[in-house]
């Protein structure tokens, strides 16, 4: 990553959150312990600091298809303690790739934490795919904090898939994402959560229905395992004709616990919502399967957790 | 050659002990295709399991090759070269099912070969190797992975449980054919089946009738077959209702 300004520890750090090995093509905004540590803007995208030094202001114009963004942040100090504002304003007609990821890498004392507050408008008929990874390691005392804030605004038309992933190392977390859905607008979460230790996560959908002909399709997978905590709260409400659908899916293991609390609300006889949900152990049979294929009974947990979090 | 001594195998069933097996003796020589059949409840998918060690019998014990596998676990016994398919096929959510050959393989099997297991069981292998092994497989389709992995495993004990179960008629040729091979090529291992098709009772070497959680008659395909198909099943169960 030649003229990105990162160490080691925080080059392996944005290896794991973006599976970026290089500096990426399109635009990007690095930053690591609270610095910018590199940036790329493109014809089609500007990113600039915001005046007051709180966040970013992402901003792509209309009709910009097929670029990406990217913008991880690494914080390998102990004892940082920050909060971001990051504003992307996508207007009409775009097709773009978002990719954010905060890594934690804390081997000292004091907690480190990020709260990152990203918040989208997204113009008539864009499209934007957003992909936030969450990771954290290092062995010190100092808990890994992540409690990001996502805040979504739908215009007509646009449609927006996110895919949320946290499977290792965050020690706590509150994870708050609210979306509004203007007419024909669409929106589809991926989110998987995997908790271990004494690790607890919150992770809240507030998602508004407001237009004729909106959908949104919220998909929770998640494991916890240890004495860890989940709670999952996934929340559709319906005020025109438009459909919501809500899965929440989890296995727990060891002593882990989760609460899901899910809720529809529907304003309009033309809503149609659904919830799912199902919490449980790994099933009997799917281990005896694998055991009979010659795995050990952890190696078939191994594969059933990894599948189930693909 | 696998050996059960004495089997018993019991559930609490509303306080009462039931008796699923009960002590039963058999064996299963090697280089044979078996066919073991009978009345539904009889005992054979329970028999199925407590070969591969899903459950554990109440008494007696399990020989394989004249090592006494009854306390091994599923893992040991599957190492020692004992195969399972289920009679309903199990599902999971995000492995595929190349996924699901390779782990059956125990290696890291390429897409050309895991296509041949597939091929094997009838299934166009581009269509599938990717597919998650999950509830929008048809009945038929999962059933057919199913018997690819225990295929894939190659070992020399292969049980499956009613493999015809849910597979079209068109096919069912090919799944006689499938068991054929593997009488032919595996001298010797065995091959067990559990099923109620005449057509695959027609290719046995030997057929055990189990019902009511012993065996009823067992020996040559060739004379225990006319005695079976004569019979009409329905009396059979309901005989055991008295
Ligand atoms: N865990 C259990 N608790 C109570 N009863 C059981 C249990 N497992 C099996 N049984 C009973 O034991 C009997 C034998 O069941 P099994 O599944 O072995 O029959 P089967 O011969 O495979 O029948 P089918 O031809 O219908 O597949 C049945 O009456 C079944 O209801
Ligand atoms: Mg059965």
């Amino acid at each position: 990553m030649a003229d990105i300004q990162m160490d080691e520890i925080q080059k392996r750090m944005i290896e794991e959150l973006a599976d970026l090995h290089e500096v990426p093509v399109g635009a990007y905004n690095f930053r690591a312990n609270s610095k910018l540590a590199g940036r790329n803007t493109t014809a089609n995208i500007d990113i600039v600091s915001k005046e007051d030094g709180t966040g970013i202001d992402i901003r792509v114009k209309a009709g910009t298809k097929k670029e990406s963004v990217h913008i991880p942040v690494v914080i390998s100090a102990s004892g940082i303690k920050e909060t971001v504002y990051n504003d992307f304003f996508i207007e009409d007609d775009c097709d773009v790739v978002i990719v954010a990821g905060c890594g934690i890498h804390n081997c000292g004392k004091q907690d480190s934490q990020h709260d990152g507050v990203h918040r989208f408008f997204i113009g008539k008929n864009s499209k934007v795919k957003y992909v936030e990874k969450h990771y954290g390691d290092g062995d010190g005392d100092g808990k890994r904090i992540l409690n990001p804030v996502t805040e979504v605004n739908m215009e007509e038309g646009s449609s927006m898939e996110m895919e949320m992933v946290q499977i290792k190392g965050v020690d706590s977390t509150k994870r708050t994402t609210n979306a509004t859905l203007k007419a024909d607008a669409k929106l589809v979460v991926h989110e998987r959560l995997m908790t271990h230790g004494v690790q607890q996560a919150d992770s809240i959908y507030n998602v508004i229905l407001e237009g004729d002909g909106s959908s949104a399709d919220i998909v929770s997978r998640s494991v916890a395992r240890d004495t860890s905590y989940q709670k999952l709260d996934l929340c559709i409400r319906g005020d025109a004709r438009c459909s919501g659908h809500t899965e929440c899916d989890s296995i727990i293991m060891d002593n882990g616990r989760i609460l899901a609390v899910p809720s529809l609300e529907a304003n309009n006889v033309d809503a149609m919502l659904v919830h799912e949900a199902a919490i449980g152990k790994i099933a009997g049979d799917q281990l005896n399967k694998l055991m009979t294929l010659g795995l050990t009974e952890a190696e078939a947990e191994e594969q059933i957790i990894n599948g189930f979090l693909k | 050659m696998l050996e059960l001594k004495n089997i018993s195998y019991g559930v609490e069933d509303n306080g009462d002990n039931k008796e699923i097996i009960k002590d039963l003796t058999l064996t299963i020589s090697d280089g044979k295709f078996t066919v073991i059949t009978g009345p539904n409840g009889g005992g054979k998918s329970t028999l199925a399991k407590l070969i591969a060690g899903i459950i554990k019998p109440t008494s007696g014990r399990i020989i394989l090759d004249g090592e006494d596998i009854t306390d091994m676990n599923i893992t040991d016994r599957a190492r020692k070269g004992v195969g399972f398919a289920f009679q309903q096929p199990v599902k999971f959510k995000g492995i595929k099912v190349i996924d699901l050959l390779r782990i059956a393989a125990g290696k890291d099997l390429k897409v050309a070969e895991a296509c041949t297991y597939l091929s094997e069981v009838g299934l166009c292998a581009r269509d599938y190797i990717n597919r998650e092994v999950n509830g929008s497989l048809s009945g038929g389709e999962l059933k057919r992975i199913e018997i690819a992995t225990v295929i894939a495993r190659d070992v020399k004990l292969s049980v499956f449980d009613e493999p015809e179960a849910g597979i079209d008629l068109w096919s069912f040729q090919n799944l006689t054919r499938i068991f054929e091979k593997m009488r032919a090529e595996r001298t010797s291992g065995s091959v067990v089946v559990i099923s109620h098709q005449e057509r695959l009772l027609k290719i046995a070497d030997e057929i055990v009738v189990l019902a009511n959680g012993k065996v009823k008659t067992q020996g040559k395909g060739e004379d225990i077959l006319p005695t079976i198909t004569g019979t009409d099943a329905a009396v059979d169960s309901c005989s055991m209702l008295n």
